[in-house]
């Protein structure tokens, strides 16, 4: 009834638009965490899953949801949160990868990542400003717990590495 | 003793046990020896705070009281919390705190790993995300284990040390009752048997590359199944529960 006015792919486009609270650089819905859209008799669900379980940025995504589709005239909206299928890095595009070395953060190399191996000693990093490979783990936890601390040993910058999940 | 009254048992220990961790994990803040190790000490608390978060909201959801996560958490007392001991001991120096986390997370790493296959949807699902979680803190522990281990003699002894008053907390973890009993039949839960030699050997590998010896078995802790625990659970819950017992339903 409300939503008339609206398809599931206008919906999808007008949330497209909203950032990663803590990457704004790439969106929601780039970065794989925009699951569906469903629309209702009774008005309009949106799917979401965390990263991480315990990400704190969900309730402002979930806030910025219902703002931005309450000013675009959809009202009546429901966010769910999913764990099923868990969020993996894999689900970010190539665009939203290259967006995220721009800004200066590695983004996650292959999605072979499952495995019971020492962190430090199995990874090969790229830095997202001089490309040198000669790069160093400081810290497998950043200023995000989907991000660890590492250094360029050949242009000497610190940088944040996207982990791969 | 009922399914229902089963899964709301297991995922009430799951968010227990997630959540008093979580807590130990947060007390840290500021008081990392380092401030990576802040940082790593502080994101492990979140990924536990959220795991908890999903347990005791399905546990409610199971209970169905009309209850939330938020009062599975504050308003229950210290004898309804069904946590394994080892999760409330104080953290004394950073060894305690390594050794712990490596216990800790390689039985997390094994216990969720196989309930991911569980025939519960819910307890599936968080246990797919929780994995993932504790791949890196299980690699964080590892990693410290053989640094401290391995670094001087004063790293080599603490670490030692904080093994050997750990140990008697290790049995715990692969106790089972009723709830398991009546679960394990359903394919929703686990033997916890089954996991125990995975456990045992990787904790043992790393404390044997680490130049450490393992502990000696001698008497074990028990108790956390029933309820009863050690002295400390009580201080945590009451600086936990402070603000909700104190102004009940207070929002921010």
């Amino acid at each position: 009834m409300v939503n008339t006015l609206h398809t599931k792919q206008d919906i999808f486009n007008i949330l497209s638009f909203i950032p990663d609270p803590e990457i704004p650089v790439v969106s929601i819905k780039e970065m794989g965490m925009l699951r569906d859209v469903v629309l209702t008799d009774k008005g309009c669900e949106v799917i979401i899953t965390p990263t991480y379980t315990g990400c704190p940025a969900m309730g402002m995504i979930e806030d910025d949801i219902k703002r931005v589709l309450k000013e675009n005239g959809v009202s009546s909206v429901n966010v769910k949160l999913v764990y099923a299928p868990a969020w993996t890095t894999d689900w970010m595009t190539t665009e939203a990868k290259e967006k995220m070395r721009k800004y200066g953060i590695a983004p996650p190399t292959s999605s072979a990542c499952n495995k019971l191996t020492s962190f430090s000693k199995n990874n090969l990093i790229k830095c997202p400003r001089c490309n040198s490979t000669h790069t160093e783990l400081i810290s497998m936890f950043g200023s995000t717990a989907c991000k660890a601390l590492y250094k360029c040993d050949s242009c000497k910058e610190p940088f944040e590495y996207f982990k791969c999940h | 003793m009922k399914k229902q009254e089963a899964i709301y048992n297991y995922a009430l220990r799951l968010g227990d046990n997630s959540l008093v961790l979580g807590h130990r994990l947060a007390e840290l803040c500021s008081k990392g020896p380092i401030l990576e190790e802040d940082l790593a000490l502080t994101n492990m608390a979140l990924d536990h705070i959220g795991r908890a978060q999903a347990f005791l909201n399905y546990a409610a959801q199971v209970e169905a009281k009309n209850k939330t996560a938020d009062d599975l958490a504050y308003k229950r007392g210290e004898r309804s919390f069904y946590n394994n001991l080892i999760m409330e001991l104080p953290d004394k120096d950073f060894a305690s705190t390594i050794a712990r986390q490596l216990i800790v997370s390689t039985f997390e790493y094994f216990l969720y790993t196989e309930l991911m296959k569980s025939k519960d949807e819910t307890i599936a699902a968080i246990s797919a995300k929780a994995v993932k979680e504790v791949r890196y803190h299980l690699a964080h522990s590892s990693d410290w284990t053989c640094r401290l281990g391995e670094g001087t003699d004063l790293s080599h002894e603490k670490m030692q040390r904080a093994f050997n008053d750990v140990w008697m907390f290790t049995d715990e973890l692969f106790e089972m009752n009723e709830v398991d009993e009546v679960l394990i039949k359903e394919g929703i839960a686990i033997d916890l048997n089954s996991i125990k030699p995975l456990w045992f050997n990787h904790v043992k590998e790393v404390i044997e590359e680490a130049t450490l010896k393992l502990p000696e078995t001698g008497y074990m802790q028990t108790g956390g199944r029933k309820g009863i625990h050690t002295e400390y659970l009580g201080h945590i819950l009451s600086e936990m529960q402070y603000l909700q017992r104190a102004y009940p339903t207070a929002q921010w």
